[in-house]
C-alpha cells in the first residue's frame, strides 16, 4: 500500500533489508563491534593523557637514555649502574631470551625422553615417568621455581666447601662454576673448519640423494655428516696447535674468580621452567606417538621396512604434525612463565624495565608498554615460525 | 575362472607350510593346531565367524604376530626370532589390510615407492616407473600425485594393493579387504583381486565374499574357535558342507 512507502523512505528500507539479510547482518555486527572497541580504547588513552597532564606528567620515552643507577648481577653485554635504562632493558631482553631458549631446549629433551619412557613396557620406568608428569603438571610453576631455588641455595655447600665432580667444575650455593674457553688468535682456523664442514655436509646430503635416485645406493648420511661436523674442527684444533685454552675458576677469598658461572637464579629458573614444561611436553609426545595408529607400523613392517626406518619415515613425520600446534603453546607458555623470574631475583625484562626502572622513574605506563610489546613481539615471532612449519607439513585431504 | 583354469597355475612348489601351529594371547588360546600348506599359484579363501582367529592366522605368516608352538615355513625359510629371516620373508609377502593403512603423509606415488627405494634399494626413477605400472593395473594412474585422504575408499584400497605389489611379492595376504568399503566400491576392488588371481599370484584371502571365493579359490577354509574346521574345493564346500558349524555359518551369511 502507498502508506508504507511514505513511512519508510528508501534509504531506511535499504538498510533494513541489509539488516534482515543473514549474510550482511554478520558483517554489520562485526563493524559495530570494531567501532565500539576502537572508541573504548580511544577514551581510555584520552583519559589517561588528560589525567597525567593534570598531574604535570607527560608520556615520553626520554628517560630511557638516563643512567639506570642499579646493578644487574647477570649481564652478557657490558653493563654497570651508570648505563642507561635502555641498556638495562636490553640486558633484560637478553636474560629473558637466554633462559627461554635454554628452557625450551631442555624442556623438549626432557619431554621427549619422559614421553617415550612413559610408554615403556618396564613397569617401574613408566610409573616413575607417570609420577613426574603428574607432579610437574599439578604443582604451580611459581612453587617449582621457589623449590629449585631453595634446593640450590640450601642444599649446596658454600664456595669453600664446593662439590667438585670434575676438574675445574665447582658446585656451590653461589652458582655452578665451569672452565671458560679462551680463544687465541689461531682459533679462527677452527671456525673456518666448522663452516667448511657444514658446507661439505650440505653438499654431501644432496649428493647422497642424487646417488640414491640414480643408482639406488644408500649412504649413511647422518653418521658421515656428524663425523664431518665434529671431526673437521677437531682436526683443525690440533693442526693449529690447540688455539683454545681453558680458564679454570679459582677460589679467591669467599668466591671463585675466572671461569664461567651459571648463577643460582638462572639455574633455578632454567631447571624449574624446563621441569614444568617438560611434563606437559612428555604428554604431547606420548599422545603424538599413540595417535599414529598401530596399523601404520604394521603396514610399514609388512612392506619389509625395519623398525628404525619405520620410526623415521612413517611414524615420526606423522607424530610431529600432531605435536607441533600444542608444542607452540607450550613454548609460548614457557616464555611467558619466565616472567616469574623476579621472585628469585633473576633480572629478566620484567625485573629490569618492568620493575626497577619503573619504580625508580615512576613511568609506569611507558615501562609497562615497553615490556608488553617486547613479550608480544617475542611471542608473535615464535608462533609465526612454528605456524609456518606447521603449514609446511600439514596433511592434505582427510 | 573355470576349474581347469584355476588349477593350471598351481605348481608343486611349496610356498607356505604351517605345521601344528599354536598361539596364545596370555591365557587365551587363539590358534589351535593349525596345519596348512599353500603351493605356488594357489589361492585360498579363509572364512569364519568374527573372532575365530582368521586375522591372527594370516598375520602369523609375516610375523606381525608371533606363534608359540609349531613351525611356519615360508619359501623354505622358517619363521623364528631370527630378524634377518623375518625381514627376508616380509619382503616376499605382501599384505593388504581392512583399513588400507596407507601412509597419509605421502602421496600415492610415494606410498608405492617407499619400500622399493628403502628396502630394495631401487633407483627412484625405476621405482616410480614400476609404481606407475601397478597403479595402471589397479586403474588409478591419474591419482598418483594425490594424497590418500583425497581418494575414495575403493581407490585407497586399490592404492594399497599397488603399494604391496611394488615389492613384487611372491604371496599376497588379504585381511578382509572389502569389509570397510561402501557396497558400490566392493566390486572395483574384487575385480582387481580376480585379475591378480588370473595372473597366477599366490593368495590367501580372509573374506566373506562368497562369489569371489567361488570364482578364484582353489580351496576354501572354514575357521571357528581358533581351529580349521573344514576345508574343501569351493564347489564342494558350498554345496555339501560337512560340519554343522560350517552349515550354520554358511546359512547365516548366505541369508542376506
Ligand atoms: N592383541 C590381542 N590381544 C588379546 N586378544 C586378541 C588380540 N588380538 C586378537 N585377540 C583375540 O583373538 C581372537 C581372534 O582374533 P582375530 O584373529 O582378529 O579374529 P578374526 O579376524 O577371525 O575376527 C579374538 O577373540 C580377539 O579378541
Ligand atoms: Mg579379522
Amino acid at each position: 500500500m502507498t502508506g508504507e512507502t511514505t513511512v519508510f523512505p528508501n534509504p531506511l528500507r535499504w538498510a533494513l533489508g541489509l539488516w534482515r539479510d543473514q549474510k550482511h547482518r554478520g558483517t554489520i555486527i562485526q563493524i559495530m563491534a570494531l567501532v565500539a572497541l576502537l572508541l573504548f580504547i580511544g577514551i581510555i588513552i584520552r583519559n589517561t593523557a588528560i589525567n597525567l597532564q593534570a598531574l604535570g606528567l607527560e608520556i615520553g620515552y626520554d628517560f630511557l637514555t638516563e643512567p639506570a643507577n642499579y646493578d644487574i648481577n647477570q649481564h652478557l653485554i657490558d653493563y654497570n649502574s651508570l648505563s642507561s635504562h635502555l641498556r638495562a632493558t636490553v640486558v633484560g631482553i637478553i636474560n629473558t631470551a637466554l633462559v627461554s631458549v635454554c628452557g625450551i631446549i631442555l624442556a623438549t629433551v626432557i619431554g621427549l625422553f619422559a614421553g617415550i619412557l612413559r610408554l615403556s613396557k618396564n613397569w617401574l620406568v613408566s610409573r616413575i615417568m607417570y609420577a613426574y608428569v603428574e607432579f610437574g603438571r599439578n604443582v604451580p610453576v611459581l612453587l617449582q621455581i621457589l623449590l629449585f631455588h631453595a634446593l640450590i641455595i640450601h642444599t649446596l655447600p658454600h664456595p669453600r666447601a664446593s662439590l667438585s665432580p670434575m676438574d675445574g667444575v665447582f658446585l656451590s650455593n653461589r652458582g655452578f662454576y665451569v672452565p671458560q674457553p679462551v680463544l687465541e688468535p689461531a682459533a679462527w682456523a677452527i671456525l673456518a673448519a666448522l663452516v667448511i664442514a657444514v658446507a661439505a655436509a650440505w653438499w654431501f646430503a644432496g649428493h647422497a640423494k642424487r646417488v640414491q635416485e640414480n643408482t639406488g645406493r644408500h649412504y649413511p648420511v647422518f653418521t658421515i655428516n656428524l663425523a664431518l661436523i665434529i671431526g673437521l674442527p677437531l682436526l683443525a684444533f690440533f693442526l693449529a696447535g690447540r688455539p683454545i685454552g681453558l680458564d679454570f675458576p679459582q677460589l679467591k677469598g669467599f668466591n671463585y674468580q675466572g671461569g664461567m658461572v651459571l648463577r643460582p637464579e638462572f639455574t633455578a629458573l632454567w631447571f624449574a621452567l624446563s621441569f614444568y614444561a617438560g611434563a606437559y611436553i612428555a604428554e604431547l609426545v606420548r599422545a603424538g606417538i599413540l595417535a599414529i595408529s598401530r596399523g601404520q607400523t604394521e603396514a610399514a613392517y609388512s612392506l619389509g621396512l625395519r623398525p628404525n626406518w619405520t620410526m623415521r619415515l612413517v611414524i615420526l613425520p606423522q607424530a610431529m604434525r600432531v605435536m607441533v600446534p600444542p608444542l607452540i603453546s607450550q613454548y609460548l607458555g614457557l616464555i611467558k612463565d619466565s616472567s616469574l623470574a623476579i621472585v628469585i631475583g633473576y633480572m629478566d625484562i620484567v625485573a629490569t624495565i618492568g620493575g626497577i626502572s619503573l619504580n625508580q622513574t615512576g613511568r609506569a605506563l611507558e615501562c609497562m608498554s615497553i615490556t608488553l610489546f617486547i613479550y608480544l613481539g617475542i611471542s608473535l615471532g615464535v608462533s609465526t615460525v612454528m605456524n609456518w612449519y606447521n603449514r609446511r607439513v600439514a596433511l592434505v585431504g582427510s | 575362472m573355470s576349474a581347469q583354469e584355476k588349477s593350471m597355475s598351481v605348481s608343486d612348489e611349496m610356498m607356505i607350510e604351517m605345521n601344528g601351529v599354536h598361539k596364545w594371547y596370555g591365557q587365551f588360546h587363539v590358534l589351535k593346531n593349525i596345519n596348512l600348506t599353500v603351493k605356488r599359484g594357489e589361492r585360498i579363501v579363509i572364512c569364519g565367524p568374527s573372532g575365530s582367529g582368521k586375522s591372527t592366522l594370516i598375520r602369523c605368516i609375516n610375523r606381525l604376530e608371533e606363534h608359540q608352538q609349531g613351525e611356519i615355513i615360508v619359501e623354505g625359510t622358517e619363521l623364528t626370532g631370527n630378524l634377518k629371516h623375518i625381514e627376508q620373508i616380509r619382503r616376499e609377502v605382501g599384505m593388504v589390510f581392512q583399513h588400507f593403512n596407507l601412509f597419509p603423509h605421502l602421496t600415492v606415488m610415494e606410498n608405492c615407492t617407499l619400500a622399493p627405494i628403502w628396502v630394495r634399494h631401487m633407483p627412484k626413477q625405476e621405482a616410480e616407473e614400476l609404481a606407475m605400472n601397478y597403479l595402471r593395473q589397479v586403474k588409478i594412474p591419474e591419482q598418483a600425485e594425490k594424497f590418500p585422504g583425497q581418494l575414495s575408499g575403493g581407490q585407497q584400497q586399490r592404492a594399497a594393493i599397488a603399494r604391496s605389489l611394488c615389492m613384487r611379492p611372491k604371496v599376497m595376504l588379504f585381511d578382509e579387504p572389502t569389509s570397510a568399503l561402501d557396497p558400490e566400491m566392493i566390486k572395483e576392488v574384487l575385480d582387481i583381486m580376480i585379475e591378480l588371481a588370473r595372473d597366477g599370484m599366490t593368495m590367501i584371502c580372509v573374506t566373506h565374499e562368497m562369489g569371489f571365493a567361488k570364482t578364484v579359490a582353489n580351496r576354501v577354509i572354514f575357521m571357528d574357535g581358533g581351529e580349521i574346521i573344514e576345508q574343501n574345493e569351493p564347489e564342494e564346500f558350498f554345496a555339501n558342507p560337512k560340519n554343522e558349524r560350517t552349515q550354520l555359518f554358511l546359512s547365516q551369511i548366505l541369508q542376506h
